[in-house]
């Protein structure tokens, strides 16, 4: 059981208000993602669930028990950090085994679970060595063996991934992943990766200057997008926003249209405009083209599309898939 | 340094220096130990003559040589003792945020900048004087009798006094330390539902133990050869009972004119301070390896 509760939350910091008041329900067993940029908040919030700060005004529910006041270690929840904090002067085995010993269990309770834990983890053969013998997926993995072994009601990531190597990140994304569907407990990830929180959440949160933009499944957001910060904070590339004419034409001030919604052509379409960069992925080319009365627009052709900077190309946004946003940037 | 020719060229530039530097060490220790076989008293100039092992028979039997080795492991082991735990506590209280903390910090370490000549004055007369002193002072205040601290308890009296000059040193090496543990490894524990005490045993401790190897290391050099505080104050008295090594070399030398012993017990001293520095380093120097 897992729940966390969220109610009229607010922190501020001295007289600088860091989050205003924000309501939030996690389910048990939900796997949430807080995305957003980098000082919008989502961390300081993620320490307010855990603990590590207190919240100026409002209240956390864990499990439907009021924890506003409660101590980090007693609100049963683990934390797996950005520079993942294991203890350099014990071993790895000593590291999974802190929270335990802590607790005052057996050692012999201690020692099941540990290795139980490294077993899930593939670290049983490094038990022995210290954090510094090891490398940054390895590290990682021990960060989360120590989150996992006191069983916690949900678990806290703070960035965990953002001092891995492109490579690795991948992998270890799928780990979480799979440990999430293992395990089947509450996760709460914070991230300023979109695609971290399209490809892993059950639900994300998207946060803007503390603010909660907007709530839901990833392909929700995707789909449906609240505002222009949503509207352009998930999906890659960006969403591509136009103002003025071309947005005039639909009664917005401003229209999205997603790159993959674009189609592209040599020969005809309503768009005219000048390739100013073509990045070929081999599965995607994206083409950058400077439109003529619109402005920069990026288009998402499926396999090759074979031009070269300078030449015209046509551009045909899908009539269906148009966000039309208003003066205060909410959608119409 | 990569190439041969920079390589001899470093070594060709470096020459001149580590000559000084080795010359500046051998030729004192090599006159010392000439020194030491000789008969050699300043009252009798001119008469000096080969003595063999005299000196070292003479130094080494004396009584108060036994009480002087005693004397200087009690005075180093004592100051490392109320520095080390001092310092942590120190170095604890002012890593906390509190109004004025940059004034308490540079009060803390003023004590470093004060000659020891002038601090031990400063303690025996002020603080430690039976009738003057503010320690006497406060006894007198709750109606007890005022200890003559250099008289009846030297060697402690000592140890407070440089104790007291020593502990800045430790505190400010501690608390650097200190600050630079990483907050998330402190807040890791705390979520991993370590108490402030099973905090500081399991994650601050060992990452101090580093800072606390330096601190032992240059703290036994320095303090092997404490000799103004004793002089200022005891002078090596009452008998025997705060003299140390080096002060005993000092009376033989210059109290009673005998260079040759002075020069045994220099040698005897040297020798000591490698011992102590071999077993430092065997047992806490593995420490400081990465």
């Amino acid at each position: 059981m897992g729940s966390i509760t969220l109610e009229k939350v607010s922190k501020s910091f001295g007289t600088t208000k860091v989050i205003p008041e924000i309501d939030l329900e996690i389910a048990d067993g939900e796997f949430v993602v807080f995305v957003g940029p980098s000082g919008c908040g989502k961390s300081t919030l993620l320490r307010i669930i855990a603990g590590l700060e207190d919240a100026t005004s409002g209240a956390i529910h864990i499990d439907g028990r009021d924890a506003t006041r409660e101590a980090p270690a007693k609100r049963g929840l683990s934390m797996v950090f950005q520079s993942y904090a294991l203890y350099p002067h014990m071993s790895v085995y000593g590291n999974i085994a802190f929270p335990l010993k802590m607790a005052g269990e057996a050692k012999s309770t201690i020692d099941d679970k540990v290795r139980s834990a490294a077993g899930v983890l593939n670290l049983t053969d490094y038990l022995d060595r210290k954090p510094r013998q090891l490398s940054g997926g390895q590290r990682q993995r021990v960060a989360i063996g120590r989150a996992i072994v006191r069983q916690p009601k949900a678990f806290l990531f703070d960035e965990p991934l953002s001092n891995l190597d492109a490579a690795l990140r991948v992998n270890m994304r799928l780990e979480i992943s799979e440990l999430h569907h293992q395990l089947k407990t509450t996760m709460v990830y914070v991230t300023h990766d979109q695609v971290e929180a399209m490809t892993m959440a059950d639900k994300i949160v998207v946060l803007n200057a503390g603010r909660i933009e907007q709530v839901g499944s990833p392909l929700d957001l995707y789909r449906s997008p609240k505002n222009l910060f949503v509207a352009g904070f998930i999906g890659s590339p960006k969403m591509n926003l136009i103002a003025g004419a071309a947005a005039a034409k639909e009664n917005a001030t401003t229209i999205g249209a997603r790159p993959e919604h674009i189609g592209l052509s040599k020969t005809e379409g309503p768009w005219q405009g000048t390739v100013t960069v073509v990045e070929h992925l081999g599965a995607d080319t994206f083409v950058h083209a400077d439109v003529d009365d619109v402005g920069p627009v990026t288009a998402r052709a499926p396999g090759e599309f074979l031009v070269k900077h300078g030449e015209r190309v046509f551009l045909t946004p899908d009539a269906e898939k148009i966000y039309r946003f208003g003066a205060d940037g909410d959608a119409l | 340094m990569a190439t041969l020719q920079t390589r001899s060229a470093a070594r060709l530039m470096m020459t001149p220096a580590v000559l000084m530097l080795f010359i500046w060490m051998i030729v004192p220790l090599a006159m010392t130990l000439y020194f030491s076989f000789l008969r050699y008293n300043l009252l009798m100039p001119g008469m000096e003559e080969w003595a063999g092992t005299l000196n070292y028979r003479y130094f080494l039997t004396d009584p108060a040589f036994g009480a002087a080795l005693v004397n200087t492991l009690l005075l180093v082991g004592g100051v490392l003792l109320i520095t080390l735990v001092g310092g942590t506590l120190l170095a604890l209280l002012l890593d906390q945020p509190f109004f004025g903390q940059g004034i308490v910090r540079l009060l803390v370490i003023a004590p470093f900048f004060v000659m020891p000549t002038v601090s031990a004055l400063v303690w025996k007369n002020m603080l430690m004087h039976p009738v003057y002193g503010i320690f006497a002072w406060i006894a007198r205040t709750f109606g007890l009798q005022p200890v003559d601290w250099l008289n009846n308890l030297p060697l402690f009296s000592v140890t407070m006094i440089v104790a007291w000059q020593w502990l800045p040193f430790a505190t400010l090496i501690l608390l650097t330390a200190l600050q630079s543990l990483d907050e998330e490894q402190k807040e890791a524990a705390e979520m991993d539902g370590a108490g402030p005490v099973s905090r500081f045993i399991h994650i601050v401790l060992p990452h101090l133990a580093r800072a606390m190897t330096v601190v032992v290391l240059i703290e036994t050099i320095f303090l092997l050869s404490v000799f103004a505080e004793i002089l200022v104050t005891t002078n090596g008295g009452p008998g025997t009972a705060s003299t140390n090594l080096t002060y005993l070399v000092y009376a033989q030398a210059l109290l009673q004119f005998d260079v040759g012993g002075a020069s045994a017990g220099g040698i005897v001293a040297v020798i000591l301070a490698n011992v102590v520095a071999i077993f430092l380093i065997r047992l806490i120097g593995k420490n400081l390896e990465t």
